[in-house]
């Protein structure tokens, strides 16, 4: 029910206020004094309230990069949670600036739905999780033929779902939910054999089940899902803005430039250096941005690097233990590269 | 003629057109419709143009996609490879299945409990005020989630199934049991029901006049059910019994073969049915109270017993008080049945809203839903209007 009110409530506001919506985004978000940010209703190492309430995730801590670069606040945020129903509605609306919600960038979803991808903060693939106590000797996504299988709506998870049994002539069960909590639910509660979802996903959602140690997540990978931030088709500034403080998270990584050592990067002669803090003299990458010449510096000191935003809340230092893997910089055979700032 | 003409000349006054109120009333219309239709205008040529701006597509081609997605609960053949149109319908069914299921159920189980709250037997009574009680002040959505984790709770997984009678199962997939499997000669089978129910008709009809001309009462009901059960019964013997079973057996996950009843369209049908029920058990009692108890004591008075009186007398009447609002509980029940997106069955909603997630055609998905609501709301609404009609007190 929900969902049909914010579509509707979506159509007309697109009628109403699309006006301001699709122009400037970066003086409606300065009017408004925070950044609106898309999240997922709670996916852990992703975009998850912590015990005190504060959001925190990989996907948040983009949004509070992106804060960090108009405000000079990581705090200057506020999230709301959507579905994966929900979310391409509200962000066509102008219901949320940005959505950082370990979206899938499609061809689909890149024009038809007019939105456009900032970038990929996380490569991603699908994979299955099977609770290994209640279904012993299957070790192979290929052995899952006949199995019922919790999904969650609206997702590219369900069509690779389907696509995979079917090229693979497998049959299934689907059982499909809306939101992410009745999907981890209806698992734990024995409703179907098999969840499937990104492998960060599972991974994640393991930790919340009542008993993690039963489940397995199986090692097939079955499709390719770059998880990015997205914002709306038609405002150049406000993408350049979100794709280069992507950019900018990962140069500072590769520059070796973090939230520990900033006070003396910000000395430092090398002119890579210099020119990502804005420390160059005369420079004006940061003033043609739209923000002002010290965006990275912002970012930097708020939120750190890509990598300390990765290690801290889906690295080594999480509960999540997800190794860099593809995810590592292209320096260290990975898939993450920063654009030259200059 | 004469005072016609005095009183055009003298009576009515020439008014200013501005004041002449007919001229008014019809100003003040012109007025709100130009209004109404300028906003509507506004509205489309708005949101056509910001569409446009955004670069979002629009329009209905995307029906004839290929919607990628499976619908586990599909009464009509339906793979991944169907187009968004076949999904929609396939959704639409289910809507359709759930709600008429669930009015039939409500209905039975609503005029039992309405009729058991006017017993004298005070258990009885009690037992049925309580499940008014309950079950009215209980919001749907919950209902619906205490059938679907009540029942997902309790069942076992499919390998401990619960054993019933017939080859059936019960477990946290859902209800199973046996197929029937027709043989040759089974249409031989349904032409025998439907000529009993031509022959039925015909009885009913034939004992109605001799009832008329003669005052002698046939056993009707004991004629048509013979006919109900003996004629089909009878061409089943003569094509020599063509029927066996697909019964449901255990396979690496869940059962396999026989029919599945899954839990979400369990939970969702069994939630409504109960909960519907209670409002129209209060609409029942509401009825049979209506009708005044002098016509009961008047049909005593002429010589018809307990039960006739009640047939007769006092359902009829009841039935005139009883419809209308019985008609705005089938309304609800059918659009309560869209709370199925909370639990996951494939109802118009569930299939609507994911391929509205994965074409991104907001407005046209929504228009769908609203139409097709509407259409069978009035549907409903007009089916019920004309059962109305034909209860009403015909007035000479």
């Amino acid at each position: 029910m929900k969902t049909v009110f914010k579509a509707l409530l979506g159509s007309a506001v697109f009628a109403v206020a699309a006006g301001s919506a699709s122009a400037a985004t970066l003086d409606d978000v300065k009017a408004k004094g925070h950044v609106q940010c898309g999240v997922s209703t709670g996916l852990a190492g992703f975009s998850a309230p912590d015990d005190k309430g504060e959001y925190t995730g990989l996907d948040v801590d983009f949004c509070r990069a992106v804060a960090a670069a108009v405000f000079d606040d990581p705090k200057a945020v506020q999230f709301s949670p959507l579905s994966a129903k929900e979310r391409f509605t509200a962000l066509q609306s102008g219901e949320v600036d940005i959505l950082s919600r370990n979206t899938t960038w499609t061809i689909s979803r890149d024009t038809a739905l007019g939105l456009n991808f900032a970038g990929v903060t996380y490569y991603d693939g699908q994979g299955f999780m099977i609770n290994s106590k209640k279904l012993q000797g299957i070790n192979s996504a290929l052995q899952l033929s006949g199995a019922a299988v919790c999904v969650q709506s609206g997702t590219t998870t369900e069509l690779n779902l389907a696509d995979y049994f079917k090229a693979n002539n497998m049959e299934y069960n689907p059982v499909v939910f809306e939101k992410l909590e009745e999907v981890n639910t209806a698992y734990d509660q024995g409703r179907c054999d098999v969840y499937t979802t990104d492998q960060s996903g599972l991974y994640a959602i393991r930790l919340t089940l009542s008993a993690p140690d039963d489940h397995i997540v199986l090692p097939e990978i079955i499709s390719k899902e770059p998880l990015g931030p997205v914002v709306r088709h038609g405002d150049d500034q406000w993408l350049d803005i979100a794709k280069w403080v992507y950019y900018a998270l990962l140069n500072a990584e590769e520059l070796g430039v973090s939230q520990a050592n900033l006070e003396e990067s910000l000395k430092s002669d090398n002119p890579e250096i210099r020119r990502l803090l804005g420390t160059e003299e005369g420079t004006k990458l940061g003033t043609d941005l739209g923000l002002t010449n010290d965006w990275a510096v912002r970012v930097i000191k708020h939120v750190g690097n890509y990598g300390e935003i990765f290690e801290r809340n889906v690295g080594a230092e999480s509960p999540l233990k997800i190794s860099r893997g593809i995810n590592a910089l292209w320096t260290k055979g990975g898939l993450q590269y920063g654009m030259p700032i200059r | 003629m004469a005072t016609e003409q005095t009183i055009a000349e003298g009576g009515a006054p020439r008014v200013p057109l501005l004041y002449d109120p007919r001229v008014r009333g019809i100003a003040y219309q012109v007025l709100v419709f130009v209004g109404l239709f300028a906003f509507v205008y506004w509205i489309i040529g708005n949101t056509t143009a910001n569409l446009q701006r955004a670069n979002i597509a629009s329009g209905f081609g995307f029906l004839q996609g290929r919607a990628g997605f499976d619908i586990g609960d599909s009464l009509v053949a339906y793979s991944s490879d169907s187009t968004y149109g076949r999904a929609l319908y396939v959704g639409f069914l289910n809507t359709l299945r759930v709600a008429i299921l669930g009015i039939i159920t409500a209905t039975i189980v609503g005029f039992i409990i309405g009729i058991g709250r006017l017993s004298k037997n005070w258990l009885i009574s009690r037992i049925c005020l309580v499940y008014v009680e309950v079950f009215r002040n209980i919001p749907p959505l919950l209902v619906i989630f205490f059938w679907y984790f009540g029942v997902l709770s309790v069942l076992p997984l499919p390998r401990d199934s619960i054993e019933l009678p017939f080859g059936s199962y019960l477990n946290s997939r859902g209800f199973y049991f046996p197929k029937f499997l027709w043989g040759e000669g089974a249409g031989l089978i349904a032409l025998a029901f439907g000529l009993s129910l031509v022959f039925i008709w015909f009885v009913r009809r034939w004992a109605a006049r001799r009832q008329a001309a003669t005052g002698d009462q046939l056993p009707v009901l004991w004629i048509s059910l013979g006919l109900l059960i003996g004629l089909p019964l009878l061409a089943f013997a003569v094509t020599g019994f063509p029927l066996s079973f697909e019964f449901p057996a255990l396979s690496t996950f869940n059962l396999r073969g026989g029919v599945q009843v899954r839990p979400e369209f369990l939970s969702l049908y069994l939630a409504l049915s109960f909960y519907t029920a209670a409002f129209i058990a209060e609409i029942v009692r509401a009825g049979v109270l209506g009708v005044n108890r002098g016509q009961s004591e008047a049909s005593h008075a002429l010589g018809l017993r307990n039960r006739p009186t009640l047939r007769l007398v006092v359902v009829p009447q009841a039935l005139r008080i009883i419809i209308p609002p019985l008609t705005s509980q089938y309304l609800n029940l059918t659009k309560n049945s869209s709370l199925a997106v909370a639990i996951g069955y494939p109802d118009l909603v569930a299939t609507g809203g994911t391929t509205l997630n994965q074409t991104g055609q907001a407005i046209e998905v929504v228009a769908i839903w609203l139409i097709v609501y509407l259409g069978l709301s009035l549907a409903t609404a007009a089916l019920m209007n004309w059962y109305n009609a034909r209860k009403a007190l015909v007035e000479r």
